[in-house]
């Protein structure tokens, strides 16, 4: 084994919460293959009752958007009141909106 | 089963939980890797939570005069406790520790299993109904590293095996039957050791067949511990657990 993987991969954890209603990220953690990744997600996230349902995802399979690009990506849309759905009166019925 | 075999046989439960429990804490801070760190301590955690369960229960059956759970675990001495010469072994490396969890997990979930659902003693049956989930998971963290460690590096594989060898002298003892045993076993409360052996052979082999790791020859076995004599390396894993409540009777935080 060469140096550099002396550790184990890095693996990104998201858990969705009794309550919540989807996966959200909470973490991360090393681990040498995706079943030992979940135990110690279970191990290391879940250890207060956070949550109901693990995944985990390899680390390095995830794209990010590269932070010199969030002007363009994101600042447009500062200006455009419009797309909110704030200009309608929501019936009581209709949760988690 | 009268009260006093009873009491022992709850005692046992306890103890089991609690030495392993106290070992497993000593790998606090100390283990390969945060993640396994966190593993262990969870564990060690999980057993000491039985404890209190199986020792307040058991403390109820003292005739004179009921017993905490913390009295139980902190001050007793050496010779009366009674668990299994295996839980009490040194850490050693991690591959020993992983060794005497996989022994005592397999044995441990056969006998929370019946435990859970016997009907003698209904406040056991529900200490050991939500122990069976607790030490599932044990069983299976334990498990796969022994498949890890003994299908992994060369180095891996002979470390394992070696701590395999070494430890199965005190398999034996988990399913020598005596007195209490036996009342147990009459009773309802307690499995039938020689029955339970057998599933055990079982889990057992499974594993170290996927673990490519040899099972080693039944030969001496070493016993002892259920009568209160124990290995040299017991008095001094007992000093360090009991020397706060000791050096401070009644110390709270």
């Amino acid at each position: 084994m060469s140096d550099k993987n002396k550790n184990w991969p890095l693996w990104e954890v998201f858990i969705r919460s009794r309550q919540g209603l989807g996966h959200k990220h909470v973490g991360s953690l090393h681990a040498a293959d995706a079943e030992m990744a979940i135990g110690n997600a279970r191990d290391v996230y879940t250890r207060r009752q956070e949550g109901v349902s693990i995944w985990v995802v390899p680390a390095d399979k995830i794209i990010a958007s590269a932070p010199e690009d969030s002007d363009a990506l994101f600042d447009p849309a500062n200006d455009k009141i419009y797309r909110h759905p704030t200009f309608y009166v929501l019936p009581d019925e209709v949760n988690h909106m | 089963m009268n009260n006093s075999q009873l009491k022992n046989a709850l005692l046992r439960l306890g103890d089991d939980a609690l030495i392993l429990g106290q070992r497993l804490a000593e790998w606090c801070g100390h283990a390969p890797a945060l993640e396994e760190d966190i593993a262990l301590t969870n564990i060690s955690l999980d057993l000491i939570g039985q404890t209190q369960s199986y020792l307040s229960l058991a403390g109820s059956l003292f005739e004179e005069g009921i017993k905490s759970d913390d009295e139980l675990a902190f001050l007793r001495s050496g010779r009366e406790f009674q668990n299994l010469l295996l839980v009490e072994q040194p850490n050693g490396d991690f591959g020993d520790t992983i060794v005497r969890q996989f022994l005592f997990d397999a044995f441990a979930l056969l006998r929370a299993e019946h435990i859970a659902q016997q009907s003698f003693n209904p406040e056991a049956a529900g200490i050991a109904a939500k122990a069976v989930k607790e030490i599932r998971y044990h069983f299976d963290h334990s498990s796969k590293w022994m498949v890890r460690l003994g299908d992994g590096t060369p180095e891996s594989h002979s470390r394992v095996q070696k701590s395999l060898n070494d430890l199965w002298k005190f398999t034996g003892e988990m399913f020598i039957s005596d007195e209490i045993d036996r009342s147990g076993l009459e009773s309802g409360l307690l499995p039938n050791l020689e029955e339970l052996k057998k599933e055990w052979d079982v889990k057992i082999d499974d594993i170290l067949s996927k673990a490519t790791l040899v099972r080693p020859e039944d030969g001496f076995m070493q016993t002892g511990g259920r009568k209160g004599i124990h290995t040299e390396a017991f008095g001094f894993m007992l000093a360090e657990m009991q020397i706060l409540p000791r050096t401070h009777p009644g110390a709270s935080w």
